[in-house]
Formats: C-alpha cells, sequence, structure tokens
C-alpha cells in the first residue's frame, strides 16, 4: 500500500501537503493551490503522518492540536508528581489536610488572636481556611511549576512531547491537594452552617481564572530558571512576600482604605481569593477587584505562555 | 522505494562563551548577565563564538532500511539524533520523516525510581508516545520480554541495573515505530539481553521499518544495518552500505592501528613507569603482509628508548577486551629474562605463536619494568587491534565470547548416519 514513490511528494512545496499531515509545529500556510491539493491529499490519505523538523518562528502561543493529543501523557505525568510525593511518607495524602491546617493554625493564633486582625470578622478560622486553601494552591503551583523543567531535566533533554506539559502536571498536582482541602472546607462550611447558597457556583468559575493565573506565571518563572538559575533561589522567598501581599488571605476586606481595594486587585491572586472566599459564604462580590484580577490574569497568561515558548527551544540546549 | 526520512542541510551551532568568567568584578559579571538573559528572552543572538556541531548534513533514508551512523567522538551523530528526535532545534535545515517516530537517546529516561515497574510501564509508554490502550494491550508481552515477572510491583529503585535497563528497553521495543532512533543504548545489559535486543531490532528492520543506530562497536553496525552514514566533523563523509562505511570508518577514523606500520606511542597516556627506559614506537603484524587473523601468529615489534645502559627483565604485551578485562599477558617475567638496553634506541621483538582470540578489536597494553619493583614503562592502552576472522573458521554465532579453542562433537547414541564415521568437527 506505500508502494508509491515518496519522490514525487517530496519534489513539491512542503506547503502543499495537505495540513492534517503537516507537522503540529508548523505555522499554517494556507495559500496553494487547490487542484494540487486535493490530489496530493488522495495519495497522502495512504500514506503515513508526516513530521517536518526546521527551525521555528516565536510567534505562535501555543499548539492547542498537539497539547490536545497529549491529554493522557499530561494525566500521567500528574499522576507521577502526585504518587511520587506520597508514596513513602507514613501519613501519606493527610498531609494535604495537614499542611494548610497548620496554616491555619498560624494565622489564627498569631494574626488573629495576637495580632488582632481578626476585629471585623465573625468566624475567623472560617474565614482564614478560606484564604488559605487556594492561595497555598496558587502558591503551591506557582514554585513547582517554575522549578518543573529544571528537575525534569532529563526527559527534556532525552525526548520529544509538549514541553509545556511539564508546569501543567506540577499545577495539577497542587490542584490535587487542593482537592483534597476542598473536602475540609465543605465540611468546615457545614459545620458552621455558612453555607453561601447559589453564589457557590461562582467559585468554581474563580478557581479556573485562578488555574489560568497560575499557569501564565508557572510557566514563565520555569522558562526563566532554565536561563538564569538565580531566580531559583529568589523563587522561595518571592513566595513568601507574595503571601504577605495578598491581604486577602488574612485581613478583612472593610479594613483596606479606597486606594488599596483600587490598587490590591493588581495582584490577581487578591481579586480572586477575595472573591472566592464571597462566593463561599454568599457574601456580596467584588466586582472591581475580580475584573481587574481577571484581566491582569489573562495579559500574564498570554505573556506567560509567549516566554515560554520562546525559550522552550533552547531548554535542551542550555540546561 | 518509499522514503522514510529526509534530511536537507541541517546544521546546528552552539554558542561557547568566550572571555574570561572567573576574574571580574561581581558588578560586571551581574551586569552582563542580565543583559545575555535580557538578551536570549527576547530572542536575540548573542555576540559569542559559534561551534557548529553539524553543518549541511543532507541524507535520505528509504523505509525498511537499519541504517548506521558512525564517526569518531564529536563528529555531530548525538546532535544528528537529538534534532531527529526533536530534542533540539535545528539552527537551520530541515528534516522530514514519514511516520511514528521512536527515540531511545538513553535507557529509562523518564523512569522514577520511586515507582514501581508496573507504574512505570504506564508512564514511560505515555512518554514514549503510547496512548493506555496500546499499553494495556503490550503490556503482557513487555513483562516477559523484560523478564521482571516477579518483581512487576516493586520500586525500580530495587532493581539491579541490568533489569532496570531489561525494563527500559522492553517498553521502547514494543512502541512500535515506524522509525526507530537508538543511540548505543545497548551498551548496556548483559550479553544475552543485548543479543534478544539485536534480535528485536532486527526484527523491527525486517518488518519494513527503519532503524537509525548510532555505536561505536563496528561488529554491531555490521551485523543490524544494511546502510551507513559516516560523519567526521559535523559533516557526512559518505553514505554507502554498511560494510563500505564501516570499511571506511575503520580505515580512516577508527582507534583500530595498522598492521605492518610503526606507530608512534611516546605521546600515548601512561599508567605508571618512571620512564628512564620508555617505549616510542610499536609495529604489530602476522608475520606477512596480511592483517593479524584469529589464531594467526602475532608478532609484536617494539622501540624502546633508554636514557642509560639498562638491565630489565620484564617486557609484557598484554591484551585487553573493551571492558578492561586482561585476555591474554605474554611477559617474559616466568622466564627469567634479562633483556640488556643500550642507552638510545632498542627494538625487541615479542612473538605470540597462535592469537587464541576470536575476531574482533581488542586492546594491547605494555609493560616494561625489573623486578622486582622497578617500572620503566607502563601502558595500559598503546593500540587497538583488529582481529580478522581465519578463512576457515565458516559462520561463527554471535555474542561468541573471547577465546578460541579447538573442539570436536563425537555422536555416541543417534540415528546411524548413511556413512557411520563418526563427524569430527575441528576448529
Amino acid at each position: 500500500m506505500l508502494g508509491l514513490d515518496w519522490m514525487i511528494l517530496l519534489e513539491v512545496d512542503v506547503s502543499t501537503i495537505p495540513t492534517i499531515l503537516r507537522p503540529s509545529h508548523e505555522p499554517e500556510n494556507n495559500s496553494s493551490a487547490s487542484s494540487e491539493k486535493e490530489e496530493l491529499a488522495s495519495i497522502t490519505k495512504l500514506a503515513k503522518p508526516h513530521t517536518r523538523i526546521a527551525p521555528r518562528s516565536g510567534w505562535q502561543i501555543i499548539n492547542i492540536k498537539e497539547l490536545s493529543q497529549s491529554w493522557e501523557l499530561l494525566w500521567f505525568l500528574t499522576w507521577r508528581d502526585i504518587k511520587v510525593r506520597y508514596k513513602q511518607a507514613t501519613l501519606g495524602l493527610a498531609w494535604a489536610l495537614l499542611q494548610p491546617l497548620a496554616n491555619v493554625a498560624v494565622f489564627v493564633i498569631f494574626f488573629g488572636r495576637m495580632g488582632g486582625l481578626s476585629a471585623g470578622v465573625e468566624n475567623y478560622l472560617l474565614f482564614v481556611l478560606c484564604g488559605v486553601l487556594p492561595w497555598m494552591f496558587f502558591g503551591n503551583a506557582i514554585a513547582s511549576a517554575g522549578n518543573s523543567i529544571l528537575s525534569n531535566e532529563r526527559l527534556v533533554t532525552k525526548i520529544y512531547f509538549p514541553r509545556l506539559l511539564v508546569p501543567l502536571s506540577s499545577i495539577g498536582a497542587a490542584g490535587f491537594d487542593f482537592l483534597v482541602g476542598v473536602g475540609l472546607l465543605v465540611a468546615a462550611l457545614i459545620w458552621y452552617g455558612q453555607w453561601g447558597g447559589a453564589s457557590v457556583a461562582l467559585a468554581p468559575l474563580i478557581l479556573g481564572v485562578m488555574v489560568l493565573a497560575t499557569i501564565g506565571i508557572g510557566s514563565f518563572l520555569s522558562a526563566v530558571i532554565v536561563l538564569q538559575r538565580d531566580v531559583r533561589h529568589i523563587l522561595p522567598f518571592l513566595m513568601q512576600v507574595w503571601m504577605f501581599a495578598t491581604p486577602a488571605i488574612y485581613l478583612s476586606p472593610e479594613s483596606f482604605g479606597p486606594t488599596s481595594s483600587a490598587i490590591l486587585p493588581l495582584n490577581p491572586a487578591h481579586g480572586l481569593i477575595l472573591n472566592f472566599r464571597a462566593a463561599l459564604l454568599g457574601q456580596p462580590l467584588d466586582w472591581y477587584a475580580l475584573g481587574v484580577s481577571t484581566a491582569v490574569t489573562l495579559i500574564v497568561l498570554v505573556g506567560g505562555l509567549f516566554v515560554f515558548r520562546r525559550c522552550e527551544k533552547s531548554f535542551a540546549d542550555v540546561i | 522505494m518509499t522514503i522514510a526520512l529526509r534530511v536537507e542541510n541541517l546544521s546546528k551551532a552552539f554558542r561557547i562563551a568566550t572571555g574570561p568568567q572567573g576574574g571580574q568584578l561581581l558588578g560586571e559579571r551581574l551586569k552582563s548577565s542580565v543583559k545575555s538573559w535580557w538578551d536570549t528572552l527576547r530572542g536575540r543572538r548573542l555576540q559569542r563564538q559559534e561551534f557548529w556541531a553539524l553543518k549541511n548534513v543532507s541524507f535520505e533514508v528509504q523505509a525498511g532500511d537499519a541504517v548506521g551512523i558512525v564517526g569518531r567522538n564529536g563528529a555531530g551523530k548525538s546532535t544528528l539524533l537529538k534534532i531527529l528526535s526533536r530534542v533540539v532545534e535545528p539552527t537551520s535545515g530541515s528534516a522530514d520523516y514519514f511516520g511514528r517516530m521512536g527515540s531511545l537517546l538513553e535507557v529509562g529516561t523518564g523512569f522514577h525510581a520511586e515507582l514501581s515497574g508496573r507504574e512505570n510501564i504506564f508512564l514511560n509508554g505515555s512518554i514514549l508516545g503510547m496512548c493506555r490502550r496500546e499499553i494495556q494491550k503490550k503490556f503482557d508481552e513487555i513483562v516477559e520480554f523484560a523478564e521482571i515477572g516477579p518483581f512487576l510491583d516493586t520500586p525500580v529503585k530495587r532493581y539491579s541495573s541490568g533489569m532496570y535497563v531489561k525494563l527500559a528497553f522492553a517498553v521502547a521495543a514494543h512502541l512500535d515505530p515506524d522509525i526507530l532512533v537508538l543511540d548505543e543504548v545497548l551498551a548496556v545489559g548483559d550479553a544475552k539481553f543485548q543479543k534478544k535486543c539485536l534480535g528485536k531490532m532486527k526484527n523491527v528492520a525486517a518488518q519494513g521499518r527503519t532503524v537509525l543506530f548510532v555505536s561505536h562497536d563496528m561488529a554491531a553496525v555490521r551485523r543490524l544495518c544494511n546502510r551507513g552514514v559516516m560523519l567526521s566533523k559535523g559533516q557526512v563523509v559518505k553514505t554507502g552500505t554498511a560494510d563500505e562505511i564501516v570499511e571506511l570508518y575503520l580505515a580512516t577514523e577508527g582507534d583500530v592501528a595498522r598492521p605492518n606500520t610503526w606507530l608512534a606511542i611516546s605521546q600515548v597516556p601512561r599508567s605508571g613507569g618512571n620512564r628512564q627506559a620508555q617505549f616510542t614506537e610499536l609495529r604489530f603484524s602476522s608475520g606477512q603482509e596480511a592483517g593479524i587473523i584469529s589464531g594467526g601468529p602475532l608478532h609484536v615489534h617494539l622501540r624502546i628508548h633508554a636514557e642509560d645502559n639498562l638491565v630489565v627483565d620484564r617486557v609484557a604485551v598484554a591484551l585487553y577486551d573493551r571492558h578492561g578485562m586482561k585476555l591474554l599477558n605474554a611477559d617474559t617475567a616466568p622466564m627469567q629474562q634479562t633483556i640488556p638496553l643500550l642507552q638510545g634506541e632498542n627494538e625487541v621483538a615479542m612473538e605470540i605463536e597462535s592469537l587464541p582470540l576470536l575476531p574482533g578489536n581488542y586492546i594491547m597494553g605494555l609493560l616494561l619494568s625489573k623486578q622486582p619493583s622497578t617500572h620503566f614503562d607502563y601502558i595500559e592502552s598503546a593500540c587497538e587491534i583488529e582481529v580478522a576472522p581465519a578463512p576457515d573458521d565458516g559462520i561463527r554465532p554471535t555474542n561468541d565470547g573471547f577465546i578460541r579453542c579447538q573442539y570436536r562433537l563425537h555422536p555416541i547414541h543417534t540415528a546411524p548416519l548413511p556413512e557411520s564415521t563418526p563427524r569430527i568437527y575441528t576448529l
């Protein structure tokens, strides 16, 4: 069945090969004559898929087709990250609950009781829990995605697959921890009878935006860390500062002045966590903060993916 | 014939940093690194010296061919394979291939030490490009091929390195690629398993699939491949049949020394010796025009430069396999023979009557000393020699061992042959 002479095909400009058969990472270019194209399509239907390896221009942000074919690999990489993390720990999965609980305890004792920041909040423990859980997802996802390419060096230098899957799988594993924590959160909401009603449906949407933010920032950092290792050492410190710069976690919204309220949502974590909690507890949403944070998220997402795309081709050379 | 892979003017440049890196002021270094970082982010070329690992490489591979890519270290073989498996991007030029490509640049890529064999089969299969259903379908076959049955649920960190390699190769071998790219991965594993892998790869080639194989082992290239590409300094020197390419490689690039010619060995790295007397040149021969033949004589002529008049009692010529195992040692020590050396040039000849080694490449080592404890010169690897099969050897099995022996088979309780004389096989 493959007895056709491929030379015939190869005499023709590659751009005339039907798009399905073209390499997934080559920019589309549909400028060729259609009659020739149809003829070729009938020939190449029998043939094996064609891949072209050539230097590529860096203007395409993501290759959706290639990514959509890699769901299984993304799942396997995520599953690996989760499995390896809990494999040898005696307490195993319980850590996914203990970590947020310990963080909540720190906030309640040191910020709430000793720092007196709980003023104006009815149930500070629940309030902090609603902030700490999404923050831990945000912080852990960015930190692990940021280091992901470097820590998967062996994979990256030895085999081809869409590189973006590496930070994405780290974010996926952080998402798994978060889902375990959500069980705790739901239990707490029911226990305190604070279920927010219909607005709870908004929480997953807000989380979705938060995932986009971690993808943008995480992929940016993972690329930058490969090129400039110093950033790796700055990262833990950066995330700590970022946490304190996100007062939505531990401060009541009423305590922000008008200027702070206007500026703080530029930090996407702030606006998203603020509204995540409001949606869960059925409090009025801050639409301004949500809008600004979402807009910043989208910009960060596009920028982060763009930088990743520009850098990924040199990963194997530089790492 | 159909083309499986076509490489056109493929080039790859690496940038090498030049100039002093150490002595600069911290501020300056920080400034230049911030600048280079910013430049890289913007995709800008840095003003650095470029090194072309590959330069305008072009060749074609027909579907069903097994192609051996040979060349010295640094000839660009690995870079070529990395580009073809899309790990690194070429600087210019292009390559087109048809069908699914499976590349095995390293054994066990993506294996995680903490995960069990079973889990790693799925993870590794998925990384290599198989879908879950495909892995499930081939799972039993993979386990059987890898011979790890009882250890399937043990974390691979507890595996022996042999088991690890077997499992890794088993997964890759069952990928069923149209084009299989291999980078010297068979150098690991025991001989039996290597044979099994070579067999599996031969099957791959026999099914009309294409194999690209990089190796330093010319015997493996000959055995496995029907075509060859020779690279040197990033460029294609020649493409042709595997035999042609191996011949060319051995004649021009190989480390294999030529018989009947003097070879300077003053600069060869030493493993010891005070060099008061040292080997300067060696020439080996079979005593005739032809090269060294398995079972035939090996004469080694050695030129020795002595600083002074000396007496030595040990001149030894040893042969090692590639892994450094000493196979034979022609040593004068047990003979109680004293050899006087005059100041200046001396020449001695070591004659091995019949070389008890099977065909293959061996490393020659030399020793010059006076007992009990004066080492004058000690070279572990002076040169590599090729031992050719004897004309009446017939076809020998692969993985044949090293040592030549005489043997015969007497049928005792078998059906009588037409001529009822015992058949004697002599070699």
